[in-house]
Protein backbone atom coordinates (compact mmCIF):
# COMPACT_ATOMS: atom_id res chain seq x y z
CA UNK A 1 0.00 0.00 0.00
CA UNK A 2 1.60 3.22 -1.08
CA UNK A 3 -1.37 5.51 -0.35
CA UNK A 4 0.61 7.02 2.55
CA UNK A 5 2.84 8.64 -0.05
CA UNK A 6 -0.20 10.50 -1.39
CA UNK A 7 1.22 10.68 -4.90
CA UNK A 8 1.89 8.63 -8.03
CA UNK A 9 5.08 8.24 -10.01
CA UNK A 10 3.68 10.53 -12.74
CA UNK A 11 2.79 13.22 -10.21
CA UNK A 12 6.23 12.85 -8.68
CA UNK A 13 7.91 13.41 -12.05
CA UNK A 14 5.68 16.46 -12.62
CA UNK A 15 6.58 17.90 -9.19
CA UNK A 16 10.26 17.30 -9.77
CA UNK A 17 10.01 19.19 -13.03
CA UNK A 18 8.32 22.08 -11.29
CA UNK A 19 11.02 22.46 -8.60
CA UNK A 20 13.80 24.94 -9.24
CA UNK A 21 16.95 23.19 -8.19
CA UNK A 22 18.35 20.02 -6.72
CA UNK A 23 18.34 21.32 -3.20
CA UNK A 24 14.55 21.66 -3.48
CA UNK A 25 14.26 18.23 -5.11
CA UNK A 26 16.28 16.63 -2.34
CA UNK A 27 14.13 18.46 0.21
CA UNK A 28 11.07 16.98 -1.55
CA UNK A 29 12.62 13.50 -1.40
CA UNK A 30 13.27 14.03 2.31
CA UNK A 31 9.59 14.92 2.83
CA UNK A 32 8.55 11.77 0.94
CA UNK A 33 10.98 9.77 3.06
CA UNK A 34 9.39 11.08 6.23
CA UNK A 35 6.04 9.58 5.11
CA UNK A 36 7.53 6.11 4.78
CA UNK A 37 6.29 3.83 7.58
CA UNK A 38 9.31 2.57 9.53
CA UNK A 39 10.23 -1.08 9.79
CA UNK A 40 10.21 -2.47 13.30
CA UNK A 41 13.51 -3.26 15.04
CA UNK A 42 12.65 -6.95 14.67
CA UNK A 43 12.52 -6.58 10.88
CA UNK A 44 15.90 -4.89 10.71
CA UNK A 45 17.81 -8.16 10.49
CA UNK A 46 20.77 -9.12 8.36
CA UNK A 47 18.45 -11.21 6.20
CA UNK A 48 16.58 -8.08 5.12
CA UNK A 49 19.62 -5.83 4.98
CA UNK A 50 20.76 -4.68 1.56
CA UNK A 51 24.51 -4.38 1.30
CA UNK A 52 26.10 -2.15 -1.28
CA UNK A 53 24.36 0.93 0.08
CA UNK A 54 26.32 3.54 2.04
CA UNK A 55 23.42 3.97 4.42
CA UNK A 56 21.78 1.05 6.18
CA UNK A 57 18.82 -0.25 4.17
CA UNK A 58 16.38 -3.05 5.01
CA UNK A 59 13.76 -4.34 2.61
CA UNK A 60 10.94 -6.90 2.77
CA UNK A 61 8.49 -8.06 0.10
CA UNK A 62 5.21 -9.37 1.44
CA UNK A 63 3.09 -11.44 -0.97
CA UNK A 64 -0.61 -10.50 -1.04
CA UNK A 65 -3.56 -12.78 -1.75
CA UNK A 66 -4.11 -11.18 -5.18
CA UNK A 67 -0.61 -12.18 -6.31
CA UNK A 68 0.95 -8.75 -5.86
CA UNK A 69 3.67 -7.74 -3.44
CA UNK A 70 3.71 -5.09 -0.78
CA UNK A 71 7.21 -3.72 -0.37
CA UNK A 72 8.31 -2.52 3.05
CA UNK A 73 11.67 -0.81 3.32
CA UNK A 74 13.50 1.53 5.60
CA UNK A 75 16.82 3.31 6.04
CA UNK A 76 18.58 5.36 8.68
CA UNK A 77 19.13 8.19 6.15
CA UNK A 78 16.22 10.31 4.94
CA UNK A 79 17.32 10.89 1.35
CA UNK A 80 17.60 7.12 1.02
CA UNK A 81 14.10 6.81 2.49
CA UNK A 82 12.98 9.25 -0.20
CA UNK A 83 14.57 7.08 -2.87
CA UNK A 84 12.87 4.04 -1.35
CA UNK A 85 9.56 5.93 -1.68
CA UNK A 86 10.27 6.40 -5.40
CA UNK A 87 10.98 2.68 -5.73
CA UNK A 88 7.72 1.83 -3.93
CA UNK A 89 5.80 4.00 -6.37
CA UNK A 90 7.40 2.05 -9.20
CA UNK A 91 7.36 -1.50 -7.82
CA UNK A 92 4.96 -1.91 -4.91
CA UNK A 93 1.55 -3.57 -5.43
CA UNK A 94 2.73 -5.28 -8.59
CA UNK A 95 2.94 -8.97 -9.42
CA UNK A 96 6.27 -10.72 -9.76
CA UNK A 97 5.92 -10.68 -13.56
CA UNK A 98 5.18 -6.95 -13.57
CA UNK A 99 8.13 -6.30 -11.27
CA UNK A 100 10.46 -8.26 -13.51
CA UNK A 101 9.09 -6.48 -16.59
CA UNK A 102 9.48 -2.99 -15.13
CA UNK A 103 12.68 -1.22 -15.98
CA UNK A 104 13.11 1.67 -13.58
CA UNK A 105 16.04 3.17 -15.50
CA UNK A 106 13.77 5.29 -17.69
CA UNK A 107 11.93 6.66 -14.64
CA UNK A 108 15.19 7.57 -12.92
CA UNK A 109 16.28 9.31 -16.12
CA UNK A 110 13.03 11.29 -16.30
CA UNK A 111 13.56 12.34 -12.67
CA UNK A 112 17.16 13.27 -13.47
CA UNK A 113 18.32 10.97 -10.68
CA UNK A 114 20.74 9.25 -13.04
CA UNK A 115 22.71 12.49 -13.34
CA UNK A 116 22.26 14.00 -9.90
CA UNK A 117 22.96 11.10 -7.63
CA UNK A 118 26.58 10.34 -6.79
CA UNK A 119 27.91 7.14 -8.36
CA UNK A 120 27.93 5.42 -4.95
CA UNK A 121 24.29 6.38 -4.41
CA UNK A 122 23.39 5.10 -7.88
CA UNK A 123 25.03 1.81 -6.93
CA UNK A 124 22.94 1.74 -3.77
CA UNK A 125 19.76 2.39 -5.74
CA UNK A 126 20.77 -0.32 -8.18
CA UNK A 127 21.30 -2.74 -5.27
CA UNK A 128 17.75 -2.03 -4.05
CA UNK A 129 16.24 -2.61 -7.52
CA UNK A 130 18.28 -5.82 -7.87
CA UNK A 131 17.00 -7.08 -4.52
CA UNK A 132 13.37 -6.34 -5.41
CA UNK A 133 13.72 -8.12 -8.75
CA UNK A 134 15.65 -11.02 -7.25
CA UNK A 135 12.96 -11.57 -4.61
CA UNK A 136 10.30 -11.41 -7.34
CA UNK A 137 12.20 -13.91 -9.48
CA UNK A 138 12.60 -16.21 -6.48
CA UNK A 139 8.85 -16.23 -5.89
CA UNK A 140 8.06 -17.12 -9.52
CA UNK A 141 10.64 -19.91 -9.40
CA UNK A 142 8.90 -21.31 -6.33
CA UNK A 143 5.42 -21.25 -7.85
CA UNK A 144 6.43 -22.91 -11.14
CA UNK B 1 66.62 19.52 -12.75
CA UNK B 2 65.34 21.74 -10.00
CA UNK B 3 61.61 22.11 -9.92
CA UNK B 4 61.83 25.22 -7.73
CA UNK B 5 58.16 24.98 -6.83
CA UNK B 6 57.93 28.02 -4.60
CA UNK B 7 54.42 29.13 -3.66
CA UNK B 8 53.63 32.23 -5.72
CA UNK B 9 50.91 33.13 -3.24
CA UNK B 10 53.19 33.11 -0.20
CA UNK B 11 52.76 36.57 1.29
CA UNK B 12 52.95 37.91 4.79
CA UNK B 13 50.26 39.43 6.94
CA UNK B 14 50.71 40.65 10.50
CA UNK B 15 54.20 39.15 10.49
CA UNK B 16 52.80 35.68 9.63
CA UNK B 17 51.72 33.83 6.52
CA UNK B 18 48.77 35.24 4.63
CA UNK B 19 46.99 31.93 4.11
CA UNK B 20 44.26 33.36 1.89
CA UNK B 21 46.69 34.40 -0.88
CA UNK B 22 48.05 30.83 -1.11
CA UNK B 23 44.70 29.84 -2.54
CA UNK B 24 45.70 31.62 -5.74
CA UNK B 25 48.12 28.74 -6.38
CA UNK B 26 45.28 26.18 -6.45
CA UNK B 27 43.23 26.45 -9.66
CA UNK B 28 40.60 23.94 -8.50
CA UNK B 29 39.70 25.96 -5.40
CA UNK B 30 38.08 28.51 -7.70
CA UNK B 31 35.57 26.00 -9.03
CA UNK B 32 31.85 26.55 -8.63
CA UNK B 33 29.88 23.56 -7.34
CA UNK B 34 26.10 23.46 -7.69
CA UNK B 35 26.10 27.22 -8.16
CA UNK B 36 28.20 27.95 -5.06
CA UNK B 37 31.90 28.61 -4.53
CA UNK B 38 33.60 25.33 -3.65
CA UNK B 39 34.46 24.82 0.02
CA UNK B 40 36.71 21.79 -0.09
CA UNK B 41 36.76 19.99 3.27
CA UNK B 42 37.89 16.55 2.16
CA UNK B 43 41.67 16.90 2.14
CA UNK B 44 42.09 13.89 4.42
CA UNK B 45 40.83 11.82 1.48
CA UNK B 46 42.90 13.69 -1.10
CA UNK B 47 44.52 17.10 -1.06
CA UNK B 48 44.28 19.57 -3.92
CA UNK B 49 47.31 20.38 -6.08
CA UNK B 50 49.00 23.73 -6.53
CA UNK B 51 49.78 24.95 -10.05
CA UNK B 52 53.49 24.39 -9.30
CA UNK B 53 52.89 20.63 -9.06
CA UNK B 54 50.72 20.54 -12.16
CA UNK B 55 53.36 22.58 -14.04
CA UNK B 56 56.18 20.27 -12.92
CA UNK B 57 54.34 17.23 -14.30
CA UNK B 58 53.59 19.05 -17.53
CA UNK B 59 57.20 20.22 -17.81
CA UNK B 60 58.38 16.64 -17.33
CA UNK B 61 56.19 15.31 -20.13
CA UNK B 62 57.04 18.20 -22.43
CA UNK B 63 60.82 18.14 -21.93
CA UNK B 64 62.17 15.12 -20.03
CA UNK B 65 59.96 12.12 -20.62
CA UNK B 66 61.64 8.79 -21.37
CA UNK B 67 62.18 5.57 -19.48
CA UNK B 68 64.58 5.73 -16.56
CA UNK B 69 67.80 3.97 -15.53
CA UNK B 70 68.66 2.04 -18.68
CA UNK B 71 68.80 4.66 -21.38
CA UNK B 72 71.90 5.92 -23.11
CA UNK B 73 70.24 8.92 -24.69
CA UNK B 74 69.78 12.43 -23.34
CA UNK B 75 66.08 12.27 -22.49
CA UNK B 76 66.50 9.05 -20.53
CA UNK B 77 69.33 10.68 -18.59
CA UNK B 78 67.13 13.68 -17.81
CA UNK B 79 64.24 11.46 -16.70
CA UNK B 80 66.57 9.36 -14.52
CA UNK B 81 68.06 12.47 -12.94
CA UNK B 82 64.61 13.90 -12.24
CA UNK B 83 63.40 10.61 -10.75
CA UNK B 84 66.44 10.16 -8.52
CA UNK B 85 66.39 13.83 -7.52
CA UNK B 86 62.82 13.26 -6.32
CA UNK B 87 64.04 10.32 -4.24
CA UNK B 88 66.74 12.52 -2.70
CA UNK B 89 64.11 15.21 -1.98
CA UNK B 90 61.88 12.67 -0.20
CA UNK B 91 64.83 11.50 1.90
CA UNK B 92 65.43 15.10 3.00
CA UNK B 93 61.70 15.65 3.60
CA UNK B 94 61.51 12.87 6.18
CA UNK B 95 65.19 13.05 7.23
CA UNK B 96 66.15 9.54 6.13
CA UNK B 97 69.84 8.67 6.35
CA UNK B 98 70.10 8.07 2.65
CA UNK B 99 68.00 8.11 -0.50
CA UNK B 100 68.61 4.36 -0.71
CA UNK B 101 66.09 4.04 2.12
CA UNK B 102 63.33 5.53 -0.04
CA UNK B 103 61.20 3.14 -2.11
CA UNK B 104 58.65 4.68 -4.46
CA UNK B 105 55.26 2.99 -4.31
CA UNK B 106 51.72 3.71 -5.54
CA UNK B 107 50.75 5.07 -2.15
CA UNK B 108 50.57 4.29 1.56
CA UNK B 109 48.52 1.16 0.95
CA UNK B 110 51.15 -0.37 -1.29
CA UNK B 111 53.90 0.58 1.14
CA UNK B 112 52.16 -1.22 4.01
CA UNK B 113 51.41 -4.26 1.85
CA UNK B 114 55.04 -4.34 0.77
CA UNK B 115 56.25 -4.57 4.39
CA UNK B 116 53.62 -7.23 5.18
CA UNK B 117 54.48 -9.35 2.14
CA UNK B 118 58.27 -9.06 2.40
CA UNK B 119 59.77 -8.30 5.81
CA UNK B 120 56.87 -9.73 7.79
CA UNK B 121 56.29 -12.79 5.59
CA UNK B 122 60.00 -13.60 5.81
CA UNK B 123 60.42 -12.96 9.54
CA UNK B 124 57.15 -13.78 11.28
CA UNK B 125 56.12 -17.31 12.19
CA UNK B 126 53.00 -19.14 13.26
CA UNK B 127 51.87 -17.94 16.69
CA UNK B 128 53.68 -14.57 16.45
CA UNK B 129 51.72 -11.46 17.35
CA UNK B 130 51.27 -8.36 15.21
CA UNK B 131 50.27 -5.35 17.30
CA UNK B 132 48.02 -2.68 15.75
CA UNK B 133 45.70 -0.05 17.18
CA UNK B 134 41.91 0.10 17.09
CA UNK B 135 42.01 3.24 14.95
CA UNK B 136 43.84 1.85 11.93
CA UNK B 137 42.63 2.58 8.42
CA UNK B 138 41.68 -0.62 6.56
CA UNK B 139 44.96 -0.32 4.63
CA UNK B 140 46.87 -0.80 7.88
CA UNK B 141 44.61 -3.62 9.02
CA UNK B 142 43.65 -5.82 6.09
CA UNK B 143 47.25 -6.48 4.86
CA UNK B 144 48.09 -7.76 8.37
CA UNK B 145 44.90 -9.85 8.53
CA UNK B 146 45.82 -11.42 5.18
CA UNK B 147 49.34 -12.15 6.39
CA UNK B 148 48.12 -13.49 9.74
CA UNK B 149 45.70 -15.86 8.00
CA UNK B 150 48.43 -17.07 5.70
CA UNK B 151 51.09 -17.83 8.33
CA UNK B 152 48.94 -18.41 11.41
CA UNK B 153 50.02 -15.26 13.24
CA UNK B 154 47.63 -13.35 15.49
CA UNK B 155 46.60 -9.73 15.81
CA UNK B 156 46.48 -7.68 18.99
CA UNK B 157 45.18 -4.12 19.32
CA UNK B 158 46.06 -1.09 21.41
CA UNK B 159 42.60 0.04 22.48
CA UNK B 160 41.15 3.53 22.30
CA UNK B 161 39.78 5.16 25.41
CA UNK B 162 36.45 6.31 23.94
CA UNK B 163 35.03 9.14 21.83
CA UNK B 164 38.10 11.27 22.57
CA UNK B 165 40.09 8.80 20.48
CA UNK B 166 43.24 8.59 22.59
CA UNK B 167 45.25 5.37 22.67
CA UNK B 168 45.14 3.53 25.98
CA UNK B 169 48.84 2.89 26.56
CA UNK B 170 48.61 1.43 30.05
CA UNK B 171 49.14 -2.13 28.78
CA UNK B 172 51.61 -1.17 26.05
CA UNK B 173 54.68 -2.81 27.58
CA UNK B 174 52.80 -6.07 28.18
CA UNK B 175 51.44 -5.97 24.64
CA UNK B 176 54.89 -5.21 23.20
CA UNK B 177 56.40 -8.09 25.17
CA UNK B 178 54.12 -10.47 23.25
CA UNK B 179 54.54 -8.80 19.82
CA UNK B 180 57.05 -9.06 17.00
CA UNK B 181 55.81 -6.14 14.92
CA UNK B 182 53.85 -2.96 15.68
CA UNK B 183 52.14 -0.99 12.93
CA UNK B 184 50.27 2.17 13.81
CA UNK B 185 48.99 5.37 12.35
CA UNK B 186 50.63 8.69 13.15
CA UNK B 187 47.39 10.66 12.76
CA UNK B 188 43.95 9.03 12.71
CA UNK B 189 41.98 9.65 9.51
CA UNK B 190 38.69 9.53 11.42
CA UNK B 191 39.40 10.82 14.92
CA UNK B 192 42.12 13.37 14.20
CA UNK B 193 44.20 11.97 17.06
CA UNK B 194 47.93 12.67 16.82
CA UNK B 195 49.50 9.57 18.32
CA UNK B 196 52.71 9.84 20.40
CA UNK B 197 54.71 7.84 17.86
CA UNK B 198 58.11 8.88 19.26
CA UNK B 199 57.31 7.46 22.69
CA UNK B 200 55.57 4.36 21.33
CA UNK B 201 58.37 3.54 18.88
CA UNK B 202 60.99 4.02 21.61
CA UNK B 203 59.19 1.55 23.87
CA UNK B 204 58.79 -0.86 20.96
CA UNK B 205 62.49 -0.62 20.17
CA UNK B 206 63.34 -1.43 23.80
CA UNK B 207 61.13 -4.51 23.49
CA UNK B 208 62.81 -5.54 20.22
CA UNK B 209 59.62 -4.98 18.21
CA UNK B 210 59.86 -3.78 14.60
CA UNK B 211 57.80 -0.62 14.00
CA UNK B 212 55.81 0.57 10.99
CA UNK B 213 54.25 4.06 10.91
CA UNK B 214 51.35 5.00 8.63
CA UNK B 215 52.06 8.67 7.94
CA UNK B 216 49.33 9.15 5.31
CA UNK B 217 47.55 11.83 7.36
CA UNK B 218 50.67 13.39 8.85
CA UNK B 219 53.42 13.72 6.24
CA UNK B 220 51.89 16.76 4.55
CA UNK B 221 50.57 18.35 7.73
CA UNK B 222 53.31 18.24 10.33
CA UNK B 223 57.08 17.68 10.37
CA UNK B 224 57.78 13.96 10.02
CA UNK B 225 61.34 12.90 10.86
CA UNK B 226 62.00 9.17 10.67
CA UNK B 227 65.16 9.45 12.77
CA UNK B 228 63.51 11.27 15.64
CA UNK B 229 60.45 8.99 15.45
CA UNK B 230 62.85 6.07 15.47
CA UNK B 231 60.62 3.80 13.37
CA UNK B 232 61.81 0.97 11.14
CA UNK B 233 59.35 1.65 8.32
CA UNK B 234 57.13 4.61 7.43
CA UNK B 235 54.71 5.02 4.52
CA UNK B 236 52.89 7.99 3.04
CA UNK B 237 51.02 9.00 -0.12
CA UNK B 238 51.76 11.75 -2.61
CA UNK B 239 48.16 12.69 -3.22
CA UNK B 240 47.51 13.63 0.42
CA UNK B 241 50.59 15.88 0.43
CA UNK B 242 49.65 18.15 -2.51
CA UNK B 243 51.31 15.72 -4.92
CA UNK B 244 49.81 13.57 -7.67
CA UNK B 245 47.87 10.34 -7.23
CA UNK B 246 49.59 7.02 -7.88
CA UNK B 247 52.88 7.89 -6.16
CA UNK B 248 53.79 7.12 -2.60
CA UNK B 249 56.78 6.48 -0.41
CA UNK B 250 57.95 3.65 1.76
CA UNK B 251 60.87 4.45 4.02
CA UNK B 252 62.74 1.48 5.46
CA UNK B 253 65.86 1.32 7.57
CA UNK B 254 68.66 0.27 5.29
CA UNK B 255 69.66 -2.97 7.02
CA UNK B 256 66.05 -4.13 7.02
CA UNK B 257 65.53 -3.26 3.35
CA UNK B 258 68.73 -5.04 2.40
CA UNK B 259 67.74 -8.22 4.22
CA UNK B 260 64.24 -8.27 2.74
CA UNK B 261 63.23 -10.30 -0.31
CA UNK B 262 61.84 -8.38 -3.30
CA UNK B 263 58.12 -7.61 -3.53
CA UNK B 264 57.41 -8.05 -7.22
CA UNK B 265 59.58 -9.35 -10.03
CA UNK B 266 60.25 -7.68 -13.36
CA UNK B 267 62.46 -5.13 -15.04
CA UNK B 268 64.44 -2.55 -13.06
CA UNK B 269 64.64 -4.73 -9.95
CA UNK B 270 67.28 -7.13 -11.27
CA UNK B 271 71.06 -7.05 -11.53
CA UNK B 272 71.50 -10.16 -13.67
CA UNK B 273 69.00 -12.60 -15.16
CA UNK B 274 69.59 -16.04 -16.63
CA UNK B 275 66.89 -18.48 -17.71
CA UNK B 276 66.88 -20.26 -14.37
CA UNK B 277 68.51 -17.76 -12.06
CA UNK B 278 68.35 -14.13 -11.08
CA UNK B 279 70.43 -11.73 -9.02
CA UNK B 280 68.44 -8.85 -7.59
CA UNK B 281 69.34 -5.20 -7.86
CA UNK B 282 70.48 -3.22 -4.81
CA UNK B 283 68.08 -1.28 -2.58
CA UNK B 284 65.86 0.57 -3.20
CA UNK B 285 65.66 -0.60 -6.84
CA UNK B 286 64.98 -4.23 -5.98
CA UNK B 287 61.56 -3.09 -4.68
CA UNK B 288 60.65 -1.13 -7.80
CA UNK B 289 59.81 -3.67 -10.50
CA UNK B 290 58.74 -2.29 -13.85
CA UNK B 291 58.75 1.25 -15.19
CA UNK B 292 58.09 3.51 -12.22
CA UNK B 293 55.74 6.48 -12.00
CA UNK B 294 58.41 9.01 -13.03
CA UNK B 295 56.03 11.91 -13.62
CA UNK B 296 54.42 11.15 -10.25
CA UNK B 297 57.80 11.33 -8.52
CA UNK B 298 58.55 14.63 -10.27
CA UNK B 299 55.17 16.00 -9.16
CA UNK B 300 55.81 14.79 -5.62
CA UNK B 301 59.19 16.54 -5.63
CA UNK B 302 57.45 19.82 -6.51
CA UNK B 303 54.80 19.22 -3.83
CA UNK B 304 57.39 18.68 -1.11
CA UNK B 305 59.27 21.84 -2.21
CA UNK B 306 55.98 23.70 -2.04
CA UNK B 307 55.08 22.45 1.44
CA UNK B 308 58.53 23.13 2.86
CA UNK B 309 58.56 26.68 1.45
CA UNK B 310 55.50 27.31 3.63
CA UNK B 311 56.85 25.22 6.50
CA UNK B 312 55.12 22.19 8.01
CA UNK B 313 55.25 23.71 11.51
CA UNK B 314 53.24 26.66 10.20
CA UNK B 315 50.86 24.35 8.33
CA UNK B 316 50.16 22.38 11.49
CA UNK B 317 49.52 25.58 13.47
CA UNK B 318 47.09 26.74 10.79
CA UNK B 319 45.40 23.30 10.78
CA UNK B 320 44.98 23.51 14.54
CA UNK B 321 43.57 27.04 14.39
CA UNK B 322 40.92 25.93 11.91
CA UNK B 323 40.20 22.74 13.90
CA UNK B 324 39.72 24.74 17.08
CA UNK B 325 37.36 27.19 15.37
CA UNK B 326 35.33 24.35 13.87
CA UNK B 327 35.25 22.31 17.11
CA UNK B 328 34.07 25.30 19.13
CA UNK B 329 31.21 26.04 16.76
CA UNK B 330 30.26 22.38 16.31
CA UNK B 331 30.31 21.98 20.09
CA UNK B 332 27.53 24.57 20.38
CA UNK B 333 25.11 22.25 18.54
CA UNK B 334 22.87 20.53 21.08
CA UNK B 335 23.24 16.76 21.03
CA UNK B 336 26.19 16.63 18.62
CA UNK B 337 28.65 13.79 19.08
CA UNK B 338 32.13 15.03 18.19
CA UNK B 339 34.91 12.45 17.99
CA UNK B 340 38.59 12.88 18.74
CA UNK B 341 40.65 14.74 21.30
CA UNK B 342 39.75 18.29 22.27
CA UNK B 343 43.39 19.40 22.44
CA UNK B 344 46.38 18.94 20.14
CA UNK B 345 44.36 17.33 17.41
CA UNK B 346 44.78 17.42 13.66
CA UNK B 347 42.29 19.14 11.37
CA UNK B 348 40.30 15.97 10.68
CA UNK B 349 37.01 15.92 12.55
CA UNK B 350 34.23 13.38 12.60
CA UNK B 351 30.85 14.03 14.12
CA UNK B 352 27.24 12.92 14.23
CA UNK B 353 24.37 15.36 14.39
CA UNK B 354 21.41 14.42 16.58
CA UNK B 355 18.88 14.98 13.80
CA UNK B 356 20.55 14.53 10.40
CA UNK B 357 22.20 11.37 9.07
CA UNK B 358 25.82 11.88 7.97
CA UNK B 359 25.00 10.91 4.37
CA UNK B 360 22.07 13.30 4.24
CA UNK B 361 24.25 16.08 5.62
CA UNK B 362 27.02 15.44 3.07
CA UNK B 363 24.51 15.28 0.20
CA UNK B 364 22.78 18.53 1.17
CA UNK B 365 26.08 20.30 1.97
CA UNK B 366 27.24 19.40 -1.52
CA UNK B 367 24.22 21.26 -2.88
CA UNK B 368 25.74 24.32 -1.18
CA UNK B 369 29.22 23.66 -2.57
CA UNK B 370 30.64 22.24 0.67
CA UNK B 371 32.57 18.99 0.12
CA UNK B 372 32.31 16.73 3.18
CA UNK B 373 32.76 13.02 3.56
CA UNK B 374 30.26 10.66 5.14
CA UNK B 375 30.48 6.97 5.88
CA UNK B 376 32.90 4.67 7.64
CA UNK B 377 36.11 6.33 6.30
CA UNK B 378 37.73 2.89 5.82
CA UNK B 379 37.48 2.45 9.59
CA UNK B 380 34.62 -0.05 9.93
CA UNK B 381 35.87 -1.80 13.10
CA UNK B 382 36.52 1.58 14.77
CA UNK B 383 33.01 2.82 13.98
CA UNK B 384 31.55 -0.46 15.20
CA UNK B 385 33.49 0.01 18.45
CA UNK B 386 32.12 3.55 18.76
CA UNK B 387 28.68 2.11 18.01
CA UNK B 388 27.92 4.26 14.96
CA UNK B 389 27.16 3.19 11.38
CA UNK B 390 28.59 6.34 9.79
CA UNK B 391 29.99 9.74 10.66
CA UNK B 392 30.28 13.00 8.77
CA UNK B 393 33.85 14.17 8.39
CA UNK B 394 35.32 17.57 7.65
CA UNK B 395 39.05 17.81 7.07
CA UNK B 396 40.94 21.06 6.62
CA UNK B 397 44.27 21.96 5.07
CA UNK B 398 46.38 25.08 4.82
CA UNK B 399 44.41 26.39 1.83
CA UNK B 400 41.21 26.48 3.88
CA UNK B 401 40.27 29.70 5.62
CA UNK B 402 38.42 30.78 8.74
CA UNK B 403 35.65 32.04 6.45
CA UNK B 404 35.26 28.53 5.08
CA UNK B 405 34.96 27.11 8.59
CA UNK B 406 32.16 29.61 9.23
CA UNK B 407 30.49 28.76 5.92
CA UNK B 408 30.63 25.05 6.82
CA UNK B 409 28.89 25.74 10.14
CA UNK B 410 26.30 27.97 8.44
CA UNK B 411 25.53 25.18 5.96
CA UNK B 412 25.12 22.66 8.80
CA UNK B 413 22.52 24.94 10.42
CA UNK B 414 20.77 25.38 7.08
CA UNK B 415 20.61 21.62 6.47
CA UNK B 416 19.33 20.95 9.98
CA UNK B 417 16.41 23.26 9.27
CA UNK B 418 15.51 21.19 6.19
CA UNK B 419 15.27 18.07 8.32
CA UNK B 420 13.47 19.69 11.24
Amino acid sequence: MTTFLDTTIDKLIENFDFLNDWEERFAYLIELGKKLPPLSEAEMTDEHRIHGCQASVWLRMLPQSDGTFDIHADSDAFIVKGLIAVLLLIYSEKTAEQILDTDSTATFERLGLDKHLSPTRRNGLHSMVSRIQALAAESTAQTV
Amino acid sequence: MSTDAKPAGLTKRDGGINWATLRGDFPILHETVNGHPLVYLDSAASSQKPRQVIDAIRHHYEHHNANVHRGIHELSNRATEAYEAARQRVAEFINANSRDEIVFTRGTTEGLNLVAQTWALENLREGDTILLTEMEHHSNLVPWQMLAQRIGAQLDFIEITGDDGELDLQWLDEQLARARLLSLTHISNTLGTVNPVVEICARARDAGVVTVVDAAQSAGHTPVNVQSIGCDFLAFSGHKTCGPTGIGVLYGRRELLEAMPPYQGGGEMIAKVEYRDVTFNVVPHKFEAGTPNVAGAVGLHAALDYLDAIGRDSIFEHDQRLAKRACEQLGEIDGIRLFGPSEGRSAVMSFILPDVHALDLATMADQKGVALRAGHHCNQPLLAKLGVPATARASFYFYNTEDEVDRFIEVIHHVRKLFA
